[in-house]
């Protein structure tokens, strides 16, 4: 994967749509368990990242990444803004002037979820979108052949495997056993984010 | 007035946001500053960045500003609009982790007596729920 301008704007582009489209079973998961604006705090982002893709994808690739992560924090309203903004901030400052590669991926990565650790406060097990992020860079640093699909594959579990999990981070914390049985919205979020990154490295 | 440290009520909601803020304003005076911002970028229950940033530059004291919130978004929006502040600035804002309309009545009260800023969030803090 070489991720030159347009490769990057329809990687944006892709993403923020299927947010969007997600943004109904988004707000049905944050109902169960957290307050309801998951789908719509993602949808007013995605579409602000959309209304502002010529700006963006203009950019180097690491200028981009961080512009998408300040429209995130400004545009969303909730806390996944923040959450969602430091991911790309990081990856895009990790990313700096050198071009973006499959090679760079899972540095990239790293440096987003130390990002998002460190604006949640929290690690991997306790229901939140690092419950995928963190899977997803693990299989990233494995590499080798048919890294999409092994990433979506990783997405996708990981998300169906915060289900269980009884949530102490966020808003979810405050039902304790009751947000068991529920998938954590901000891991769905980050499922369908991976699984449009997924399919550009499946080439 | 600008010589105590002064305060930042961020919520959910607007109306909460502002109802505190006169909440803190009857009680404690108009020798405290205090700003409030409540609701996402479109208006509805939320918490905004910039509405914070802007919130922080109206309530601004060289002493210091405290800032309240209700619940976690308010909380990660805050500490990322102090992220964003200028650097000579970011070392004299602070979050405080107290129920909002108390610690905000607490925090106002220990300002207006001319408290730093450690000392207005500590009295803010002592009201926090035990976890």
């Amino acid at each position: 994967m070489s991720l030159d301008p347009s490769v990057l704007r329809s990687l944006i582009a892709v993403a923020a749509e299927r947010v969007i489209a997600s943004a109904s079973e988004l707000t049905a998961l944050d109902q169960a368990i957290g307050d309801g604006d998951h789908g719509l705090n993602m949808k007013r982002g995605s579409a602000a990242v959309l209304a502002e893709l010529d700006a963006i994808a203009a950019k180097p690739t690491g200028e981009a990444l961080k512009a998408v992560g300040t429209t995130l924090v400004m545009k969303v309203g909730g806390a996944s803004g923040p959450l969602y903004g430091s991911l790309f901030i990081a990856m895009g400052k990790q990313l700096g002037d050198r071009p973006a590669s499959l090679a760079v991926l899972p540095e990239l990565l790293a440096a987003g979820v130390t990002a998002v650790s460190a604006r949640g406060k929290s690690t991997a097990g306790e229901k939140t979108m690092l419950d995928v992020l963190v899977p997803v860079l693990e299989a990233a640093r494995t590499g080798g052949s048919d890294l999409g699909a092994r990433l979506r594959k990783a997405a996708s579990s990981a998300a169906a495997a915060t289900v269980p999990i009884r949530a102490t981070k966020g808003r979810a914390a405050f039902l304790g056993e009751r947000s068991i049985g529920h998938m954590d919205p901000g891991a769905r979020s980050s499922e369908i984010i991976i699984e449009a990154l997924s399919h550009f490295l499946d080439g | 007035m600008s010589e105590n440290v002064s305060l930042v009520i961020v919520s959910h909601s607007p109306d909460v946001a502002r109802g505190t803020a006169d909440m803190v304003r009857q009680m404690v005076g108009d020798e405290v500053k205090v700003a409030h911002c409540g609701g996402n970028p479109e208006g509805g229950l939320g918490t905004d960045v910039q509405r914070i940033l802007h919130a922080i530059e109206q309530a601004w004291s060289p002493r210091g500003v405290a800032i309240l919130v209700d619940l976690g978004g308010a909380e990660t929006n805050s500490e990322m609009a102090i992220e964003m502040l200028p650097e000579d600035r970011r070392g004299r804002v602070v979050l405080c982790n107290a129920p909002i309309v108390e610690g905000a009545i607490m925090a106002a009260t220990e300002a207006s007596g001319g408290a730093s800023l450690a000392e207005v969030r500590a009295t803010a803090e002592e009201l926090s729920p035990v976890t």
